[in-house]
């Protein structure tokens, strides 16, 4: 055998065990729940079959459908707010603060990241409650005479969200604009651009691929995630996670709740198709 | 330990590119050769294939009369001085020269020893037990060379070694690179791009141009006769006259080539010229020539120190050495 | 930065102009409101996290103002919870494991797509790391489809199973990024002095991107601590922490949730800081 021959089956060899467990257990499951979202539910009985009822439901139902509309609307303002709001932060940590600083200021910054998710939305919810911090405090400055209803409500789902993600995203952010080579800047500025077309034709464009990796992050997490919607926003309006996990554990409709994955999985595909140009997922 | 190399027909091409067109070489057991021409000549192809990090498509290469067909680089009786180091970082210099021995099941106290032997070569007596990133560019590059050596192989092969250095440590560097080739008595392939570098170390100097061989020789011989244009071109400056036009100092055809060194008071004589102008260099003056019988060509002499000619001076053209080459 | 060395475009008084005048005025406002941001940005980032720890110390049954007084009961409490410490335990296993099985993948995967040159290697690279970007529900869903499908029992393992699926990408893609060509340079010397390629692997590769590798363990085992909903589906009995919370969760508001979210919160900023003091040190 070749040396070249030899040296491509070792790379084969070491690439296996990954390439297996990817296909085992992410190709396999999928394709496992795209067949099961084509079965049919008789009583409690799941019938192989093939047959596109489910999703027949899905876009003539109007509860259903609405679940994939709550959960876009909540992704896009949590998206866009997150990356209007991390940005400023992630600029100034980076160019404002003191280099000897910075490390601190940004490990301060994300220090909450740490905590449990879970814990995260329900100390929110300490925050937002009805006897919440935040209505006691305004009630008691007497800024308001009712408390606030902001628990359990879209509101609530998007402070919870907008939270969690200004972190990750002035974490991203922050990475993208610390490795601009300063002169960049002293260039533009040097032929005459002042702080607005500093940040306009040269910062900007430069750390656009990372917003937008950070971005379609933020997309992906925030459209599948179950645990904020289900602790803030309550069951008044679902999100399509809250949905699947409904049919899954209550009425057991397993073909219903794999049907919705697929919706899902196909909404964050379109996301994906739509920021590909500037994505940059194997070097987040 | 030291073994002859044998190169016989070796062809590779990256996709419609040849990188090596049908080269055959042959090398002596403890000869320093040097592999020489610009880059995207195929040199460093051929090293790689000496060393077995690249196959030929077709062609042999032995190795002390061994066929290396199939043979990794592991298992070849080479080592190789790469051109970026490739030092490993976390290991003591001690640990990256005893490292080959290692490989071979060398117990720790013989490693220890030798690599200690190996360092001091190398002019690094007692600093073993630092790490790569505490020396300099030309210490980096000692240790490299310590490290292949270490293992004794038939054949040493070093890729543009000298490449990172600084123009003065490179050529103290090639003295001594010379000198340790004497002592150890291995055969060294070595790969540069610069002639005088090539010069410097080689016994025998392989001028390469897009995947061949364009002539094989001693240095003196590759500078003062060289075997093609490109050679003669590659190796310095030369004056290059078409003996196609109507100035024909010597009969043709052919190009007749002449070092700007060569001009003295006696040899071929190209009649009288005027100088356009001149500039001092330090080891010479290097004046511009218009020969009178052909004024639209501009020679290169290089004269004395001391000659320091205005324009429009008359002088007499004489080359101590030539040769006419064909196009 | 106040703007002295903008040039006006017009003589006629522009909004620039007005800039100008307030001079260091303006300089000063811009300045004070930059600082204002930060101070606001960290308030509302760190908001929950100390309503959080302040109401785990509540006298009272509500972890909401008034603080009826300090006390460290609820603490007491969630320390003796027999269920509670034994998801801790499951956590801690499913974390270690899930995320030593992921590296090794992950450094293999890497190490051999950065070796050689594969046909295709493009898709593999994309068929790798695709798992992290689709939902983890999703993930969970289509093993829990498959493990029904085929009857494996839900288990510890089948949650390690699916946080190997999402850790693994995460891994690669990290082993990978820090396989420069200085490090592919180190390989191939190692290769050239007589190294089998398993030795490459273990005295070359690995040393020189012990930090890459440390990270990459470092980052899973957060993910996998902190994963819910694959560690909610794929098992039945052994739960971990994040979905022991959850259950508690559910019986109400209680200052014993603030004291494990601050017990949690507590040992993953100690192993950051940890982290972040030997990496300084280094």
């Amino acid at each position: 055998m070749s040396l070249a021959a030899r040296d491509r089956r070792l790379g084969w060899g070491l690439v296996a065990p990954a390439l297996a467990w990817t296909v085992a257990f992410f190709v396999l499951p999928f394709a496992a729940m795209v067949a099961l979202s084509f079965a049919r539910m008789e009583g409690r009985e799941i019938v192989p079959a093939f047959d596109p009822g489910n999703y027949a439901r899905f876009f003539s139902e109007w509860p259903l459908f609405k679940a994939l509309l709550n959960s876009m609307e909540i992704t896009v303002v949590v998206t866009v707010v997150s990356v209007l709001l991390a940005y400023p932060l992630a600029a100034i940590i980076a160019f404002r603060v003191p280099v000897r600083w910075q490390r601190l200021a940004l490990l301060m910054a994300v220090l909450p990241f740490w905590t449990s998710y879970v814990v995260r939305s329900y100390a929110w919810l300490l925050v937002l409650g009805q006897n919440g911090v935040l209505n006691k405090a305004l009630l008691g400055a007497g800024l308001i005479a009712e408390p606030l209803e902001i628990a359990a409500t879209r509101t609530a789902t998007v402070i919870g969200f907008v939270h969690f993600f200004v972190m990750l995203l002035t974490l991203t952010i922050y990475a993208n604009l610390v490795q601009l080579p300063t002169n960049y800047a002293r260039a533009a500025r040097d032929l005459g651009a002042g702080p607005v077309q500093v940040f306009r034709f040269v910062i900007l464009p430069l750390t656009l691929p990372g917003v937008v990796t950070g971005a379609f992050l933020t997309f992906v997490l925030c459209m599948g995630d179950y645990i904020t919607p289900q602790i803030l926003g309550g069951n008044n309006e679902l999100t399509l996670p809250q949905l699947i996990m409904l049919q899954l554990g209550r009425s057991g409709n397993f073909p219903l709740a794999s049907a919705l994955s697929v919706v899902l999985m196909a909404v964050i595909t379109l996301a994906y198709l739509l920021s590909s140009r500037w994505l940059r997922v194997d070097r987040v | 330990m030291t073994a002859g190399v044998s190169v016989q027909g070796v062809t590779r091409a990256y996709g419609p590119a040849r990188a090596l067109d049908d080269v055959s070489l042959d090398i002596a057991a403890g000869e320093f050769v040097v592999l020489l021409g610009p880059s995207g000549c195929g040199k460093t192809t051929l090293l790689n294939i000496l060393g077995g990090f690249a196959e030929p498509d077709s062609g042999r290469v032995l190795i002390g009369g061994r066929d290396m067909a199939g043979v990794g680089p592991k298992d070849r009786p080479t080592t190789t001085v790469f051109q970026d180091y490739a030092l490993f970082p976390h290991m003591t210099l001690a640990e990256n020269v005893g490292f080959g021995l290692r490989m071979r099941g060398v117990a720790g106290p013989a490693r220890a020893a030798r690599a200690a032997e190996m360092l001091s070569l190398v002019g690094l007596d007692g600093r073993g037990a630092r790490k790569p990133h505490e020396l300099s560019g030309g210490q980096r590059q000692r240790v490299a060379l310590a490290r292949a050596l270490a293992v004794e192989p038939e054949v040493l092969l070093l890729d543009e070694p000298l490449g990172a250095l600084d123009l003065k440590l490179r050529r103290a560097m090639q003295d001594e690179l010379k000198a340790i080739q004497r002592r150890v008595g291995t055969t060294f392939v070595h790969v540069t791009h610069d002639q005088e570098e090539a010069m410097a170390i080689a016994d025998r100097i392989v001028v390469m141009n897009a995947g061949r061989i364009e002539d094989v020789g001693p240095p003196r011989q590759v500078y003062l006769s060289p075997k093609s244009l490109f050679s003669a071109g590659f190796m310095g400056e030369i004056n290059k006259i078409s003996l196609d036009g109507t100035w024909r100092p010597v009969p043709g055809p052919g190009v007749l080539c002449i070092r700007p060194e060569a001009f003295g008071d006696q040899g071929l004589d190209l009649g009288a010229g005027r100088v356009t102008d001149a500039a001092f260099f330090g080891a010479h003056v290097r004046v511009h020539v218009a020969p009178d019988a052909a004024p639209e060509v501009r020679l290169v002499v290089h004269l004395p120190q001391g000659a320091m000619p205005e324009p429009g001076a008359a002088i007499t053209l004489r080359a101590t050495t030539w040769g006419v080459l064909q196009a | 930065m106040g703007g002295k060395d903008r040039v006006p475009p017009s003589p006629i008084l522009s909004p620039w102009r007005r800039w100008e005048a307030l001079g260091p005025i303006a300089g000063l406002f811009w300045r004070g409101s930059v600082w204002l941001y930060l101070a606001a940005a960290y308030a509302f980032i760190f908001l929950p996290v100390v309503v959080l720890v302040v109401f785990s110390f509540q006298d009272g049954r509500l972890p909401v103002p008034p603080m009826q007084g300090v006390s460290l009961k609820w603490y007491a409490k969630v320390l003796a919870d027999r269920d509670l410490m034994a998801a801790l335990a499951h956590s801690a296993l499913v974390a270690g494991v899930s995320s030593a099985v992921s590296l090794m993948l992950g450094f293999l995967a890497a190490h051999g797509l950065a070796r050689s040159v594969l046909p295709g290697s493009v898709w593999l690279r994309g068929l790798l790391i695709a798992p992290m970007t689709v939902s983890s529900l999703i993930i969970a869903l289509g093993l829990l489809s498959l493990f029904q499908q085929t009857g494996v029992r839900l288990s510890l393992l089948t949650v390690g199973v699916g946080h190997v699926v999402i850790n693994l990408p995460l891994c690669f893609a990290i082993c990978y990024a820090a396989m420069g060509d200085h490090q592919k340079a180190a390989e191939r010397a190692a290769r050239d002095l007589g190294a089998s390629e398993p030795r490459v692997l273990w005295l070359v590769s690995a040393p020189m991107l012990a930090p890459a590798l440390a990270a990459a363990f470092f980052l899973s085992v957060t993910f996998s601590w902190d994963e819910f909903i694959i560690a909610f589906l794929l098992t039945r009995f052994d739960v971990t922490l994040p979905v022991e919370i959850w259950s508690m969760l559910r019986s109400g508001l209680s200052p014993a949730t603030n004291a494990v979210g601050s017990l949690v919160f507590l040992v993953s900023v100690v192993a950051v800081v940890g982290t972040e003091a030997v990496r300084r040190r280094a």
